[in-house]
C-alpha cells in the first residue's frame, strides 16, 4: 500500500449515505485534486462509525479529528484549512470530542470510552470494497492458520473454548452447533449466514455487512472447513441494497484472490459462497423458514427435529449462524479463544453489538463487553433521554423481547439476566422510551407487527395473536374491560406453549413484560379511560386555551364535525361530545391555542 | 408501461430465467428480477416462469403473495415508504404516515387516483439514527415531523 500523510475517512454507512455522504466524498476528491494533494492525502469510504445521529461523519487521521454533520459545502473549508494549512476546523468538530481547546482521542469520548470493538473492529476503519485493506488488518490470516495448521476437530474445539454463543437471538453455543453438523455424515453439507435482520429498529448486522463483508466470508469458509461443507449461502434482506452490493464485490474479490473457490490458498480445500435475497418476511429469519426460502418456497417454519444439523438445506446437514456470530470468528483464531473468553461474564462471553435508538441522545451502534449494565449503556454511552425528558423503559429483543423499567437498569447485560427480567438480548435492538411513550400502545405496536408477520401455519399463533391484538386495540381505544389483563395473560400462556416456531413462542413477551412492569398504565386505560402518556388518540380530548385564542374562527371552519363554536374575536370552544379527535383544528390554528390531553 | 418497454423487459427477464433456471431454488431470485424490471409481477410473467421452471402457476402465486416485497398490481410513479420500525415508531412516525394519508388522500397500501404515489408502511430502513424516516423512491428523509410533509410532497 502507498503511504499517505493524511487519511480522510468518510462514512458510507446507510445513515450517512442517506444524508449525502457520497457527495461529500466526491467533493473531497475534487478539492484534494485542486490543491494537488492526491499523493499525500487519501479519501476512504468506510462503513458505519456508530454515531449515526451525528452524520454525515468524517474522520481525518492522524489527528483523529471527528467532524460531524458535515455538509457538502463544508468540504472546501476543511481541505483548505485542515489538509493544506494544518488548522482543524473547530466549528465542525463533534462537540464532545473537544476539551479545553484540546482534541480528545476518540477512545476518550464518552460514546466510545466503554466500547470494545471486536465484531465491529474494522467498521469505519477500512474500505469495505477493497480486499487489500481487509488483508492489511489481519484479514484471512485466521483462515490461513485454520487451513494449514489445524484439523476440523481442532477448529471446533477452539470455537467451543471461546464460549461464543449465537448472536441472532437464541444464544446457542456456536461450537456445539458446528460439532453436531460435523458429526453428520453426508456427501454434501451447507453453511448458511442469517443476514435477514428482521428486528425492526436494529441494524447491527447491516453495519457489519456494509463495513466489513470479508470477515463474514472468512468465517463462513472456516465453518465450511470445520463441518466439511463446500457451499455457503448468505441470506440477506433485499432492503439492504448497500450490503448486497458490497457482499457481491467481496465475493468477487475473494474468488479472484483464490480465497473462495476450488483450491483455497493452494490447500485443495474447496468452498464457495452465493448470495440469496430475502423478500420481506420476518419469519424467514427463523432457521427452518430461512432454509425453505433459500430453496425457493414460501418461508414457513417446520417442526424440529429433524434439526438442520442433520437435515437442513436441500435435506443436507446445514449450519446457520448470524452475521455478528461470524464476525467474531476470525478474531477468536487470531487472538485465541482464551482472550475472547476473558471478556464478558461466566456464561456470556465476549462482546455484543447493540443498535441504540429511540429517545436517546446518542443514537447509533455500540459494542460493549457482555456484563456491562444497561445503565452504563443508556446513560454513559447513550447520554440518556434528550430534551430533559424522563426515562421510562428500554426495549430489547424486538418483537420477541420485553420492556425493562428504570428500577432494573443496573442489571448486567447477559443472556440469563435479561431473560430473568422477562426480556432477551435478542439480536441487539435497544430502543429507549421516555415519559411521552405509552406502554400499552407499544405492546399494541409489537402485537400488530406479529399479526402482520405470522405465517399462519399454526392456530395458536395465527388466531391467538389476533385475539391479543383485538384486546389491546380495545384498551387503547378506551373500550377496555375489567378482566382484559387476565385474558391477555392466559392467551399469552397458551401461545407460548403451543406455537410451532420461535415467532409465536416469543410473541407475547412485549405484552407480558409491559403488564409486569406497567400494570398501572394498563389500568389507567381500562378503568379511568385515560392515557397517562397522552398517546392513545381516543382517550384524549381537545381543548382551546382561552388566553391564547384570538377568535379567528379558522378551527371552526375546518372542523369536519362542526363541533367548534364561538363569536369572532372571542375565545372559541369545542363540544367534546361530538368531537371525533381528528386533530385538524389543532393543526390549523395559527396561534397554537388548541391542546390535546 | 408502454408495449415496447413491456416487450423489452420480457426479453430481459427471459435471459435471466434462462441463465438461472437450473440453479437450485431459482424461483425467488427470478421473482426479484421481475419485480425490479416491471415494478410488479404481471400475470403473464407468472405464467412464463411456471412454464420454464415446471412449477404450477398456483405455487408461484403462493410464493409471490407470501413475501411482502413482491406485488401483483402496478404501483404509482413514486413509492413513499414510511418506516414503522420501533425506533421510528417511538418517535411518532405514525403521525407522519397519517399526515401523508391526509395530504395525498390515500390509505396506506393504496395508490393515489392520479397514479403518482403509492403509500406504504415499512419496517426499519436501517437508518434508525435519523428516526423517524421515510423514503420516496431512493431519497431518504430523516428526523421528520408531520408538518414537514406538505413541502416534501410538493417536490415530486
Ligand atoms: C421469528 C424469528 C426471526 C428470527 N430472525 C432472525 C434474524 O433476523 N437474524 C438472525 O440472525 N437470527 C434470527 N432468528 C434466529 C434464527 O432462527 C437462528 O437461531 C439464528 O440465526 C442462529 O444463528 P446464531 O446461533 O449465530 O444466533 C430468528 C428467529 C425467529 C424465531
Ligand atoms: S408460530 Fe406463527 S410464525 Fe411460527 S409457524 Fe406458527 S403461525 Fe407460523
Ligand atoms: S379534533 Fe377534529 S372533530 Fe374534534 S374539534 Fe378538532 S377538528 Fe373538530
Ligand atoms: S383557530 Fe385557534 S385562534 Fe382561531 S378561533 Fe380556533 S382556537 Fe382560536
Ligand atoms: S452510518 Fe455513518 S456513522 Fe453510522
Ligand atoms: S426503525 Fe425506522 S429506520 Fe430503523
Amino acid at each position: 500500500m502507498e503511504m499517505y500523510r493524511s487519511h480522510v475517512m468518510i462514512c458510507r454507512g446507510t445513515g450517512c449515505t442517506s444524508s449525502n455522504s457520497e457527495q461529500i466524498a466526491k467533493n473531497f476528491e475534487e478539492e484534494i485534486k485542486k490543491h494537488g494533494l492526491e499523493k499525500e492525502v487519501v479519501v476512504e469510504r468506510t462503513g458505519c462509525f456508530g454515531l449515526c445521529a451525528l452524520g454525515p461523519v468524517v474522520i481525518i487521521y492522524p489527528e483523529a479529528s471527528f467532524y460531524s454533520m458535515v455538509k457538502p459545502e463544508d468540504v472546501e473549508e476543511i481541505v483548505k484549512e485542515h489538509l493544506v494549512k494544518g488548522r482543524i476546523v473547530k466549528r465542525l468538530l463533534y462537540a464532545e470530542s473537544v476539551e479545553e481547546n484540546r482534541l480528545k482521542a476518540l477512545e476518550e469520548v464518552d460514546f466510545f470510552k466503554k466500547q470494545v470493538r471486536v465484531a465491529l473492529r474494522n467498521c469505519g476503519i477500512i474500505n469495505p470494497e477493497n480486499i487489500d485493506e481487509y488483508i492489511a488488518f489481519d484479514g484471512y490470516k485466521a483462515l490461513e492458520k485454520v487451513l494449514t495448521k489445524m484439523t476440523p476437530a481442532e477448529v471446533i474445539d477452539t470455537v467451543k473454548r471461546s464460549g461464543l454463543r449465537g448472536r441472532g437471538g437464541a444464544g446457542f453455543p456456536t461450537g456445539m452447533k458446528w460439532e453436531f453438523a460435523s458429526k453428520s455424515v453426508n456427501d454434501q453439507k451447507y453453511v448458511l449466514c442469517n443476514a435477514d435482520e428482521g428486528d425492526p429498529g436494529a441494524f447491527m448486522d447491516r453495519s457489519v455487512l456494509e463495513g466489513d463483508p470479508h470477515s463474514i466470508l472468512e468465517a463462513m469458509t472456516i465453518a465450511g472447513y470445520a463441518i466439511g461443507a463446500s457451499q455457503g449461502y448468505i441470506y440477506c434482506r433485499a432492503e439492504y441494497p448497500i450490503a448486497v452490493k458490497r457482499l457481491g464485490i467481496a465475493i468477487g474479490q475473494a474468488r479472484l484472490y483464490g480465497l473462495l473457490g476450488d483450491n483455497i490458498m493452494g490447500t485443495g480445500f474447496k468452498f464457495d459462497i452465493e448470495l440469496r435475497l430475502g423478500a420481506g418476511a420476518f419469519v424467514c429469519g427463523e432457521e427452518t423458514a430461512l432454509i425453505a426460502s433459500v430453496e425457493g418456497q414460501r418461508g414457513m417454519p417446520r417442526p424440529r427435529p429433524p434439526f438442520p444439523a442433520n437435515k437442513g438445506l436441500f435435506a443436507k446437514p446445514t449450519i446457520l449462524n448470524n452475521v455478528e456470530t461470524y464476525a467474531n470468528i476470525p478474531v477468536i483464531f487470531n487472538k485465541g479463544p482464551e482472550w475472547f473468553a476473558s471478556m464478558g461474564t461466566e456464561k456470556s462471553k465476549g462482546t455484543k453489538v447493540f443498535a441504540l435508538g429511540g429517545k436517546i441522545s446518542n443514537t447509533g451502534l455500540v459494542e460493549i463487553p457482555m456484563g456491562t449494565s444497561l445503565r452504563e449503556v443508556i446513560y454513559e454511552i447513550g447520554g440518556g433521554c434528550p430534551n430533559g425528558k424522563k426515562f421510562k423503559a428500554v426495549q430489547t429483543g424486538g418483537p420477541s423481547g420485553g420492556c425493562i423499567p428504570e428500577e432494573h437498569l443496573d442489571s448486567p447485560i447477559d443472556y440469563e439476566s435479561l431473560a430473568a427480567l422477562g426480556s432477551i438480548i435478542g439480536s441487539g435492538g435497544m430502543i429507549v422510551m421516555d415519559e411521552d411513550n405509552c406502554m400499552v400502545d407499544i405492546a399494541r405496536f409489537f402485537m400488530d407487527f406479529i399479526v402482520d408477520e405470522s405465517c399462519g401455519k399454526c392456530t395458536p399463533c395465527r388466531e391467538g395473536t389476533k385475539r391479543m391484538l383485538e384486546i389491546l386495540e380495545r384498551i387503547t381505544e378506551g373500550k377496555g374491560e375489567e378482566g382484559d389483563l387476565d385474558k391477555l395473560e392466559s392467551l399469552a400462556k397458551n401461545i407460548k406453549n403451543a406455537a410451532l416456531c420461535g415467532l409465536g413462542q416469543t410473541a407475547p413477551n412485549p405484552v407480558l413484560s409491559t403488564i409486569r412492569y406497567f400494570r398501572d398504565e394498563y389500568e389507567a386505560h381500562i378503568k379511568d379511560k385515560k392515557c397517562p402518556a397522552g398517546v392513545c388518540k381516543e382517550l384524549l380530548n381537545y381543548f382551546i386555551i382561552a388566553d391564547k385564542c384570538k377568535g379567528c374562527g379558522i378551527c371552526a371552519k375546518n372542523c369536519p364535525q362542526q363541533c367548534i363554536s364561538g363569536q369572532p374575536k372571542t375565545p372559541y370552544t369545542i363540544d367534546s361530545s361530538k368531537c371525533i379527535k381528528c386533530g385538524v383544528c389543532m393543526q390549523k390554528c395559527p396561534f397554537k391555542a388548541i391542546i390535546r390531553k | 408501461m408502454s408495449d415496447a418497454a413491456m416487450k423489452e423487459n420480457m426479453e430481459k427477464l427471459e435471459d435471466f430465467i434462462q441463465k438461472h433456471k437450473n440453479q437450485k431454488g431459482a424461483l425467488i431470485p427470478i421473482l426479484h428480477e421481475a419485480q425490479e424490471l416491471f415494478g410488479y409481477i404481471p400475470e403473464e410473467v407468472q405464467k412464463r416462469i411456471a412454464e420454464v421452471l415446471h412449477i404450477p402457476a398456483a405455487e408461484i402465486f403462493g410464493v409471490a403473495t407470501f413475501y411482502s416485497r413482491f406485488t401483483l398490481t402496478p404501483r404509482g410513479k413514486h413509492t413513499i415508504s414510511v418506516c414503522l420500525g420501533t425506533a421510528c415508531y417511538v418517535k411518532n412516525s405514525k403521525g407522519v404516515l397519517e399526515r401523508l394519508e391526509e395530504e395525498l388522500n390515500v390509505k396506506t397500501g393504496g395508490t393515489t387516483a392520479d397514479g403518482k404515489f403509492t403509500l406504504e408502511a415499512t419496517r426499519c430502513l436501517g437508518c434508525c439514527g435519523l428516526a423517524p424516516v421515510m423514503m420516496i423512491g431512493e431519497d431518504v428523509y430523516g428526523k421528520l415531523v408531520p408538518d414537514d410533509i406538505p413541502d416534501i410532497v410538493k417536490k415530486y
